[in-house]
């Protein structure tokens, strides 16, 4: 019995930190490859929690919905919506220097949280969402978790594919050298404003479908389900505590982060009640100081960006 | 609805939590045209001076008013202590990397608000306050010395930066830092005295919040984004832009509910920030585009 509560533990940190990720992997295209702050992850994972939770949930009374669509449909709908929100964004803000999207992020994340709760004929509002189709929801509950946690891994490893070609690509070049030196590449001919809102709205995808993923996993969507300053902050300290420009360490860095964050709660849960709640916002604390820490004595993260391209005439560690 | 019913309802509130804004928006604006980036703290260190104040208050027995010098010095002080301690071995870096610092300073402030106060709402003084009647106007004694506050302490900000030598230094570097720095300008000296100045008006901030409304850990938070409408609006670097931008962003955002569901009123400042951004970045009184 002891085993098959751990069992199952493990089963469920492994489906979150596949989802969280992919959610670092999202972040790392904005802002490992391309020098983007986007502090509004939480609001373009809701985006898509809830549009592939319309697109695949039955009917319901006093909200749109019934399409019934395969969850596929759902997933691909996620990233669609998620992009198509990122896109004014972007276009406003990436003429500017990042500070600007930083502050338009938290913004759109505000208002979508808005929307959420009080537009009921779309989000059903407090309630949220329920009885989401799940796949392989119809096995036995151990092995539609497994069968899950199989899914979200494969969809991981697509995406890590993916982005890695893509990174290796010359549009991966592309993106560092806007990042690195911005002058140098627009006098290059490159257009820096719409490779930039290229990478924003991939990454944006990409949290998207993290949250149809979420969503489908839990079988419904509230929006209680997540705290919106949490989870964002959470994926940024994965990606900078895994190495930001490396994929790899994004994953790595998911894994560790969300090790510590759920092992942690599970610590101070055994409080008694009054210190309980006190022992969460300390955990905040820390993981705030964590990032401090990492800027301070580490920033390139556990997986530093691998260097690319030529390596003869670079000096190792000659990056700035 | 007549006049004076738009005027009660809509227009002094909006300039009441307009004056707040603007206290705030201050601080944002010389953060951002001195140092360079956007400082995303700025929001919960406003809650902090706010419940520094309520410390105060309920230790004490004094009343908020007399709490918000206490309150100004002390949070002036954690905000050079956060520089000291976090943003400053940052400054070599790209800017960007400090916002991403200051992203997680602010929910070490909220989280250190919340174990010693706790999460629930607190108010300085019990009680309804009913407005006073001035020629029909409804007004409370709070609103108009927020509004007073708010004037005199910009008044004496704007005095010091155009008068004495420190304030002029500090324009300097907002103006041309690489001119201001050849020309002798002790930097460290600059930042110091612009995080005292932050910090302070952060402080009166999130006290005239609670005065007006009531002590949440995420007041602060909530009021980032009309802030930096504010700052934006205003035209970065501006202080006069800045309470200008404040008063607008607060007076929009009481109107917005003729037009809105109340539920948008924070969208407000958003859709005022993205439409400046779009339209005219450098904001009304020509500030700086970073």
């Amino acid at each position: 019995m002891e085993l098959y509560g751990l069992l199952n533990y493990a089963l469920f940190m492994g489906v979150f930190i596949g989802i969280y990720a992919l959610l670092a992997l999202g972040l790392n295209i904005q802002w490992g490859f391309a020098g983007l702050f986007n502090a509004g992850i939480a609001g373009f994972f809701a985006v898509g929690a809830y549009t592939s939770a319309i697109l695949t949930s039955a009917a319901a009374e006093g909200r749109i919905g019934g399409f019934e669509l395969p969850v596929i449909v759902g997933w691909f709908g996620a990233m669609g919506a998620a992009a198509l929100i990122a896109w004014p964004i972007g276009k406003i803000c990436l003429r500017f220097r990042s500070d600007y999207l930083a502050i338009a992020t938290i913004g759109i994340a505000e208002i979508i949280r808005l929307v959420i709760k009080s537009e009921a004929e779309l989000t059903n509002s407090a309630r949220g969402i329920t009885g989401l189709p799940r796949p392989f929801g119809d096995l036995d509950y151990m092995a539609s978790q497994a069968a899950y946690l199989g899914i979200v891994l494969v969809v991981l490893a697509i995406a890590y594919v993916l982005v890695e070609r893509q990174f290796n690509a010359p549009w991966g070049r592309m993106m560092r050298a806007i990042r690195d030196n911005e002058d140098a590449a627009r006098a290059m001919g490159k257009n820096i404003e719409y490779r930039r809102l290229e990478a924003f709205i991939f990454g944006a995808a990409l949290m998207g479908l993290g949250g149809a993923l979420f969503a489908h996993f839990n079988r419904s969507i509230t929006p209680e389900a997540i705290d919106p300053m949490v989870a964002t902050f959470l994926v940024w300290i994965m990606l900078i505590l895994g190495g930001s420009g490396n994929n790899r360490g994004a994953i790595l860095g998911a894994a560790v982060v969300w090790i510590i964050w759920s092992v942690s709660e599970i610590a101070t849960d055994q409080l008694p009640h009054e210190y309980a709640v006190k022992a969460k916002y300390i955990r905040l604390f820390l993981i705030g100081l964590l990032l401090q820490l990492v800027l301070r004595f580490r920033p390139e993260g556990i997986l530093p960006e691998p260097l690319r391209g030529d390596l003869r005439h670079t000096k190792e560690g000659n990056r700035s | 609805m007549d006049f004076l019913e738009l005027v009660n309802f809509y227009i002094i509130p909006g300039l009441v939590i307009g004056s707040i804004y603007a206290l705030g928006a201050v601080g944002i604006t010389l953060v951002f045209a001195i140092l360079r980036y956007a400082h995303l703290a700025h929001g919960d260190l406003a809650t902090l001076g706010a419940f520094l104040a309520l410390a105060v208050v309920t230790g004490f027995g004094i009343s908020p008013l007399a709490a918000l010098p206490i309150a100004i010095l002390g949070t002036a002080a954690v905000a050079v202590g956060i520089d000291k301690v976090f943003y400053e071995h940052l400054r070599e870096r790209p800017k960007i990397v400090t916002v991403m610092a200051s992203l997680g300073i602010a929910l070490m402030v909220r989280a250190v608000v919340q174990v010693i106060w706790g999460v629930d709402s607190e108010s300085y003084v019990k009680g309804i306050v009913r407005p006073d009647v001035y020629f029909g106007l409804r007004i409370r004694d709070r609103e108009i010395y927020t509004v007073i506050a708010m004037i005199a302490l910009v008044g004496v900000l704007q005095v010091f930066l155009t008068q004495s030598k420190w304030g002029k230094a500090m324009r300097a570097m907002s103006d041309n830092p690489n001119l201001a720095l050849l020309s002798g300008i002790d930097n460290k000296k600059v930042v110091m005295l612009t995080w005292i100045i932050a910090g302070g008006l952060c402080a009166a901030a999130g006290v005239f919040l609670g005065i007006n409304t009531e002590l949440k850990s995420m007041m602060g938070w909530n009021m980032l984004l009309p802030m930096f409408a504010a700052a934006i609006l205003g035209g970065v670097g501006r202080v006069e832009g800045a309470v200008l931008g404040g008063l607008i962003v607060g007076v929009a955002e009481e109107l917005s509910v003729l037009v809105l569901p109340s539920e948008y009123k924070a969208a407000t400042a958003f859709a005022i920030l993205l439409f400046m951004l779009l339209v005219r970045p450098t904001g009304l009184l020509r500030g700086k585009v970073l």
